[in-house]
């Protein structure tokens, strides 16, 4: 039950908002929408959590063999969480940017979120294609209407992209579905499937495209700066925070455990990729002088990270990567909080024409230092816990030779994260005040609100991370019992 | 209907008849399909009104019905002879009858003629504009000469078998002998040129680009899929069994079509003939059923069917309106006609083949046949390449009309035209998710 309200709350809200008049209306209709989201998959995590509650399952089509089959797990508890979680807050802080044809935003927001809760919890390949491509149309049309001045390039570039990849990923699914013995969609006959290497090689290639382009892996993420540069801040946030969690979710629960053979054959192959994709987008973001690019750019970086925790697999790896998703959705929505209001209040990203805004806004330069000091994982905050176990899980790696050149490749980026970060904070906050920034005013309450939330999510996870880490324990088990592999 | 021209001057009576007309089969058809038939004609099993042709031919009529109810109006500014005009597409549904349920080539042959016959008519009929006289000589003079074509490898055929009905030229799987062959790939290409696969496509854009917007709405839909239906029957029936020593040929065809059809279409600057190419790549796609030819093939057609000429139907039926065929004339229509442009949104979406609309099924079923066939994986690649290219030229349309901003074209429609419209992208969108509703028809009928 709990599965199935989490699709269909924001679906119909979401069909109700393009009805509805005024700008205040639906605004408060999504809020209220999300909220009731919240609720419900905080529910679902403690109280109504019993397997009959978490799951769902119907009768869609039966000569295709293919079943509307919802599920909550583990991982699905943490992701849907994220996206219950993300959507009050980034309503909360963008509250006051006004937009065109408010009604159509709001509605289309909402469709992304069913859609992502969708790609979480769907336990059939053809309903999670579904839903992969559900997440994508809106968000589409949100960029393409709301956004920057390149917007339509540039979105277009990101549509075609990951749509090129999801077809791959259609013929994947095809072909593993005619192997199945009894033609199923399901993801436990995907489990069950045993193929043989050679053609786990190809199909491997044609799933991993298309989710390392959603992730974005190097090669494949030339489209994502100047998606998130052009984007309206609201969906950037979206983007950054939850979509690009669905490529990693997908390699995780569609990838590596249906073809574990072709996994561990190319796992070092995806792991240089994913290495050099974090050398490169680090040293690009310290290059960087918007604000915009070079959080996109650290995002790179760090799912770049995560990717390569996959692919050098350990108990202690993996479970990082579950917890790191979530924290890094977390943490990135507060930078991007602060890059809105900065660019709100300035009209300019550019970190070379801003400098001493601590002088007159204290209030939002300590609570960006700590989710900047968050995305750069210092202990105590909840990416720590995350990179922690993804560094440990690497370095123990018995799958990889190399582990220990990933290992110290991957160290190298974090300190280049930190240089990047810092030096932003140190250019865009302390110094001197110049003419643009002489005017500042403090953060208003709604935006104070969402990013101290944030930061109560980056502290209590970062000292307390035992919820979480029971919480993954068993999907990251069975995920590497699938693999046929477990770390003593 | 030919005569009630005759009877009354009023067209919107007229208009009324031929939409009972369209109805009143309909529901013979269903009738049939669910085992209580109207009456019984022995056609000598010269034809076979099995579940394949009469779902076909539901489909064909349903899809006029909802192309009267969108487009019958317009048909009025054409010319005066309406009624002629609604006759002739009645032979046409005629034809399309015989061509979905033939169990002889001569059947064959009399349907293909019945279509293509009304259909150089409809093409020219806008008498005093010199591109539809043009695109009717063009299609007259190319149509005779496939037919030809077909005739002579009928004949062929019929010198090397002996018979004209399917089943006795299944018979007999011995070598090929070089007059069946000739037959063969003579029958193949004069097929091929009544569904414009490449390299017999040359007539296409011409021609829809030459004819009434109204009657290319119909030309690219029903009459085109009832040709992928003729083509699949015959050459399952006849030649299923030598099946592997043409598919590749088809095969190659098929990649040919996509090609073309495909990198024509991002070049065009008007949306109408856009719309040809992406009937040219569309039938691409069709293709795949042929070359796959496998109980999801024969599945997939029906559903492809219905979802490309749905689609189509639609987006004609808003282009109609639209005084200004090129990109730009789309621009702003968001703004000012919220309803047509979110329709047209989800017509496009279904042509491009995104879920959740009848045209990613539709594309699901092929690709999946051909996957299922297993000898054609790069003939997959390739269409999912296409695939993605479709997307471009479909998306212009979409961005044309929400996120530029244009000087808005008076562009009149009426309440209940909008409520059609909705109403069919609705339809679509059920489609998209329960294909099984259709599909399921194939195998029992209620």
């Amino acid at each position: 039950m709990i599965p199935v309200l989490l699709i269909l709350i924001p679906l119909l809200s979401g069909f109700i908002s393009f009805f509805m008049k005024g700008e205040s209306a639906a605004k408060t209709w999504s809020l209220f929408s999300v909220i009731i989201t919240l609720i419900i998959s905080i529910l679902g995590l403690t109280i109504l959590n019993s397997p009959a509650q978490l799951m769902a399952d119907a009768e869609w089509q039966p000569l295709l063999g293919s079943r509307f089959t919802v599920k909550l797990d583990g991982m699905g508890q943490l992701l849907c969480l994220l996206t219950a979680i993300s959507f009050p807050l980034i309503f909360i802080a963008t509250w006051f940017t006004r937009y065109d044809k408010p009604n159509n935003f709001y509605a289309l927001m909402l469709l992304t979120q069913a859609g992502l809760m969708g790609v979480f919890l769907a336990q059939d390949a053809l309903l999670f294609y579904f839903f992969w491509e559900l997440a994508l149309i809106p968000t589409y049309f949100l960029c393409s209407r709301w956004g920057g001045e390149k917007r339509i390039p540039v979105t277009f570039k990101f549509f075609i992209y990951t749509f090129v990849g999801s077809l791959m990923m259609l013929v994947g699914i095809l072909y593993l579905y005619y192997q199945t013995p009894d033609h199923s969609f399901s993801i436990d006959a995907f489990y069950r499937l045993n193929i043989p290497y050679a053609q786990q090689s190809w199909v491997f290639w044609l799933f991993f495209i298309a989710f390392a382009v959603k992730m974005p892996v190097f090669p494949f993420h030339t489209w994502q700066p100047d998606a998130y540069e052009q984007s309206p801040t609201a969906t950037t946030m979206v983007l950054s925070g939850i979509m690009v969690k669905m490529g990693v979710f997908a390699v995780l629960r569609w990838l590596v455990p249906v073809l574990p053979m072709a996994a561990w054959a190319w796992g070092d192959t995806v792991a240089m990729l994913a290495v050099i994709g974090m050398i490169y987008a680090s040293l690009v973001a310290i290059r960087q002088d918007d604000l915009k690019r070079l959080v996109a750019y650290s995002s790179i970086a760090h799912i770049g990270l995560m990717c390569l925790a996959i692919f050098v697999p350990s108990q202690a790896g993996i479970q990082g990567v579950m917890i790191q998703m979530f924290a890094h959705g977390v943490n990135i929505i507060g930078l991007w909080i602060v890059v809105e209001l900065i660019e709100r209040q300035f009209k300019t990203r550019k970190i070379s024409e801003l400098g001493g805004i601590a002088q007159k806004a204290p209030m939002l330069t300590l609570l960006l230092v700590i989710v900047a000091l968050a995305n750069v994982s210092l202990p105590l905050t909840n990416a720590f816990v995350g990179e922690f176990l993804m560094f440990t899980g690497i370095f123990t790696s018995t799958a990889s030779k190399y582990h220990m050149i990933f290992t110290a490749v991957a160290g190298i980026s974090i300190i280049l994260s930190a240089i990047y970060t810092l030096n932003m904070i140190q250019r865009v906050f302390y110094g001197n005040t110049n003419t643009v920034t002489s005017e500042t005013r403090d953060i208003r309450f709604n935006e104070s609100l969402a990013l101290v939330i944030i930061i109560g999510l980056i502290l209590s996870f970062g000292v307390y991370p035992k919820p979480m880490l029971e919480l993954t324990q068993s999907v990251t088990d069975s995920i590497l019992t699938k693999m046929a592999f477990k770390h003593p | 209907m030919m005569f009630s021209g005759i009877l009354s001057k009023s067209n919107i009576l007229i208009r009324n008849i031929a939409t009972a007309g369209v109805l009143v089969l309909l529901a013979g058809i269903v009738m049939d399909m669910s085992g209580n038939p109207l009456f019984n004609i022995n056609t000598r099993n010269m034809l076979v009104f099995d579940n394949f042709g009469l779902l076909f031919t539901a489909v064909a009529v349903g899809c006029t019905l909802v192309y009267f109810l969108l487009s019958a109006p317009d048909m009025e500014k054409v010319g005066n002879n309406l009624s002629d005009y609604l006759a002739l597409i009645f032979f046409v549904l005629c034809g399309v009858a015989i061509a979905a349920s033939f169990n002889t080539l001569l059947m064959l042959f009399l349907g293909i003629e019945i279509i293509t016959i009304p259909l150089y008519i409809l093409t020219g009929s806008d008498k005093r504009n010199l591109k539809s006289n043009e695109a009717s000589l063009k299609y007259f003079l190319l149509g005779t000469f496939s037919t030809g074509l077909m005739l002579m490898g009928i004949t062929l055929i019929y010198g090397a078998k002996g018979s004209f009905d399917m089943d006795i030229i299944a018979l007999g799987t011995g070598p090929l002998t070089p007059m069946v062959t000739a037959g063969l790939l003579l029958l193949m290409f004069s097929m091929a040129f009544k569904v414009s696969a490449v390299p017999f496509h040359f007539w296409t854009p011409d021609v829809y680009d030459g004819a009434p917007t109204v009657f290319t709405s119909f030309m690219a839909t029903i009459v085109k899929v009832a040709g992928f239906i003729a083509f699949i029957r015959l050459f399952k029936g006849s030649f299923g069994n030598m099946h592997s020593q043409w598919q590749l040929l088809i095969a190659i065809i098929a990649a040919a079509t996509l090609l073309v059809g495909n990198v024509t279409a991002i070049f065009q600057q008007s949306v109408k003939r856009m719309l040809a190419y992406s009937s040219i790549a569309q039938a691409g796609f069709m293709m795949f059923a042929l070359v796959a030819l496998n109980s999801t093939a024969i599945e997939g057609i029906i559903y492809y069917a219905a979802a490309y000429s749905l689609s189509t139907i639609g987006v004609f039926a808003i282009l109609i309106k639209m005084k200004d065929y090129t990109y730009e004339g789309f621009n702003g229509l968001g703004k000012n006609h919220p309803v047509l442009a979110a329709t047209n949104t989800i017509f496009l979406l279904s042509l491009s083949g995104i879920p959740a609309t009848a045209g990613f099924m539709a594309k699901f079923y092929m690709l999946s046949a051909a996957i299922q066939n297993g000898q054609v994986l790069w003939l997959v690649i390739l269409g999912v390449i296409c695939a993605a290219i479709s997307v471009y030229y479909y998306f212009r349309v979409i961005q044309a009309m929400y996120f530029k901003e244009g000087e808005q074209q008076e562009v009149q429609t009426t309440l209940l035209f909008r409520w059609k419209l909705i109403g069919l992208a609705a339809f679509l969108i059920f489609l998209g998710i329960f294909p099984e509703w259709l599909i399921n028809k194939l195998w029992y009928f209620i």
